[in-house]
């Protein structure tokens, strides 16, 4: 049950199923252990970012193709579901509506782009994408009429999922089971759903032979895979997925514009997040998305807590700075992509084959 | 009769080098044809123009009397031109297992299927053991095929050939850089061929005692044009080979 719910690809590495397991658990039990808004929100993001870093992988880490342009499928997913529900009200038929339209936006354009990919180098191939993804930037922010422009949109989502819902919540365990906390499980479990799919597609034949393409490109094609034909379908399942996200970021943040989905910064965070979690290996974005996005969130608190600590001497004080926050966080990526460069998954599965 | 394999004219340009000059060629099946000639006598680029990593400037590829010209690689592989290559060519991250597995997954034309846990189709895995087996690697089956010596390197590269389950077999130097001792398991696996009666296998080789042994038939190219045809004891004997290929050797 385990064995094809995982599809065969078991975490092979005690500390990393443990960590699985914890991640998962903590997940799933956050409102209850950890109660306020922000660590709620906090939880749903590492949900979505789950999501979207997996589908990153799929493409980067499975096929090798190196492309800038993920956080645009992102954002199509974000600004179809916000754009929808905007235009025709917070309904489920409007989310669908959007979730489709973006969808099939996201299939035509990975298409096109895919097929570049055949026809330019890899370098290329990702100034190509890096091209794309910043016209379409700079065009969502244009069309104001439609996208909301720089200010983005606010959104009303169906009432299910508004904080507002029900009139008088049921206590469960001391938490009012409110809108909030509906979305947040919605969310979670769509998150495990499109993970094990996404875990399903790299282990089947078809996941077999974009690792060989990875590998050998050209020996891929000898043993007879068109690998055109893959290429592209990796493209497009990518960004479908990606598009998904993206869906469910609007869904969670009510909200959408240039720089909650859209923006490079979060392109560079999704790389260091699947850089940190391994390459390659699916589960990496369980943890890359977990850890990077708890220091993201956690660090500049811990150092506040530190600071005060050491407020008696001179210089540590100073270093320990929250306002320093940012010098942290890149140290501590810098050291974690100097000490595991197979990323900590990689580094555990390593571990576990050579102590087993 | 009709060839297995046929080159017609087939002729391909380097700018203004000609690597292979309007070789016309004829393979019957049951065969073994060793391919000789000095370095830079066109083999693997004639190997190259027949399995479809180049595309003729002239000429063409014909198989069982079908014109292939137009087709791709992987098209020409699904039509079971398999293809071994001179420098080892395999994904070197993966397991030499996976290595074959691989290959026998395309024969099967699975490789789309995006449903599927690759594991459960235990009967693809068995036939990659089978093969795995034929070449003496299953004790390193879980190794990355990088981590192999070179001379298990070559097996593998045969390995993979042999999964694929072609019609035509195209050998690359398969012996290049092997020990002594590991030379026998390829050719031990090429007569294997040989007995099926009905397998054409093209081998470009420089150890004339193995194209001795193996070969049914020999054809010289030089200088990109196919100089001598014929049985191997005429062909070696031939002043031309003697010249062209085997000069170095008459010279010491």
């Amino acid at each position: 049950m385990l064995h094809r719910l995982l599809s065969g690809d078991l975490p092979r590495s005690r500390v990393l199923a443990v960590l699985l397991i914890l991640i998962v658990a903590g997940l799933f039990l956050v409102p209850f252990i950890f109660p306020g808004a922000k660590a709620l929100d906090v939880a749903a993001k590492i949900c979505i970012f789950i999501v979207l870093v997996a589908s990153f992988d799929l493409l980067l880490g499975y096929t090798g193709i190196v492309s800038f342009a993920h956080t645009m499928f992102f954002g199509i997913g974000a600004y179809g579901v916000a754009i929808a529900l905007t235009r025709l009200g917070p309904t489920w038929t409007a989310v669908a509506a959007g979730a489709g339209l973006a969808l099939l936006v996201s299939l035509a354009l990975s298409l096109v782009i895919g097929l570049f990919s055949l026809r330019v180098k890899a370098m290329f191939y990702a100034m190509i994408t890096l091209a794309v993804a910043t016209a379409f930037q700079t065009l969502a922010s244009q069309l104001s009429d439609f996208t909301g422009g720089e200010d983005g949109l606010s959104i009303r989502v169906p009432e299910l999922l508004t904080s507002a819902f029900p009139e008088v919540p049921r206590l469960f365990l001391g938490v009012a089971l409110n809108g909030k906390i509906i979305s947040y499980y919605l969310l979670a479990a769509t998150t495990v759903v499109l993970f094990l799919v996404m875990l399903r597609i790299v282990n089947s034949p078809f996941g077999r032979v974009l690792q060989a393409i990875r590998e050998n490109e050209f020996r891929a094609e000898a043993l007879g895979y068109k690998t055109v034909i893959y290429r592209t379908a990796s493209n497009v399942l990518s960004a479908l997925f990606a598009t998904l996200a993206g869906v469910l970021l609007a869904l969670w943040l009510h909200y959408n514009g240039p720089d909650t989905s859209l923006s490079f910064e979060i392109m560079i965070d999704l790389l260091l997040m699947v850089v940190i979690g391994g390459m390659g290996t699916m589960y990496g974005s369980v943890v890359g998305a977990t850890i990077f996005l708890l220091a993201q969130n956690y660090l500049q608190d811990l150092m506040k807590v530190a600071s005060r600590g050491l407020s008696g001497v001179p210089v540590l004080r100073d270093l320990v700075h929250p306002d320093r926050w940012l010098l942290w966080l890149g140290v501590l990526f810098i050291l974690s992509v100097y000490r595991f460069p197979a990323g900590i998954v990689g580094k555990l599965r390593m571990k576990a084959v050579v102590k087993p | 009769m009709t060839f297995a394999l046929e080159t017609r004219e087939l002729t391909i340009r380097f700018g203004g080098h000609v690597a292979v000059n309007a070789v016309s060629c004829g393979f019957a099946p049951g065969t073994l044809t060793a391919i000789v000639g000095p370095n830079g006598a066109g083999k693997t680029t004639y190997f190259n123009l027949i399995s479809g990593q180049l595309k003729a400037s002239a000429g063409s590829v014909h198989l069982q009397g079908h014109d292939i010209s137009g087709l791709s690689a992987p098209q020409r592989s699904h039509k079971g031109i398999g293809r071994a290559f001179q420098l080892t060519n395999l994904f070197p991250n993966l397991s030499v297992m996976e290595n074959i597995r691989l290959a026998v997954q395309s024969r099967a034309g699975m490789g789309l299927n995006m449903w599927s846990i690759w594991s459960s189709h235990k009967d693809l895995i068995r036939r990659a053991e089978e093969v795995l087996e034929t070449v003496a690697l299953t004790a390193k089956r879980d190794l990355a095929a990088a981590a192999l010596p070179h001379g298990d390197q070559r097996k593998l590269e045969v390995a993979i050939l042999m999964a694929l389950q072609p019609d035509i077999f195209m050998f690359d130097e398969p012996t290049a850089g092997m020990s002594v001792d590991e030379v026998p398991v390829i050719l031990d696996l090429i007569r294997g061929l040989k007995t099926q009666g009905d397998k054409t296998i093209l081998l470009v080789e420089h150890k004339m005692d193995v194209v001795r042994e193996l070969a049914d038939r020999i054809i010289v190219l030089h200088n990109g044009a196919l100089v001598a045809d014929g049985d191997p004891a005429e062909v070696i004997a031939s002043p031309i080979v003697q010249e062209a290929y085997l000069g170095i050797e008459v010279a010491k």
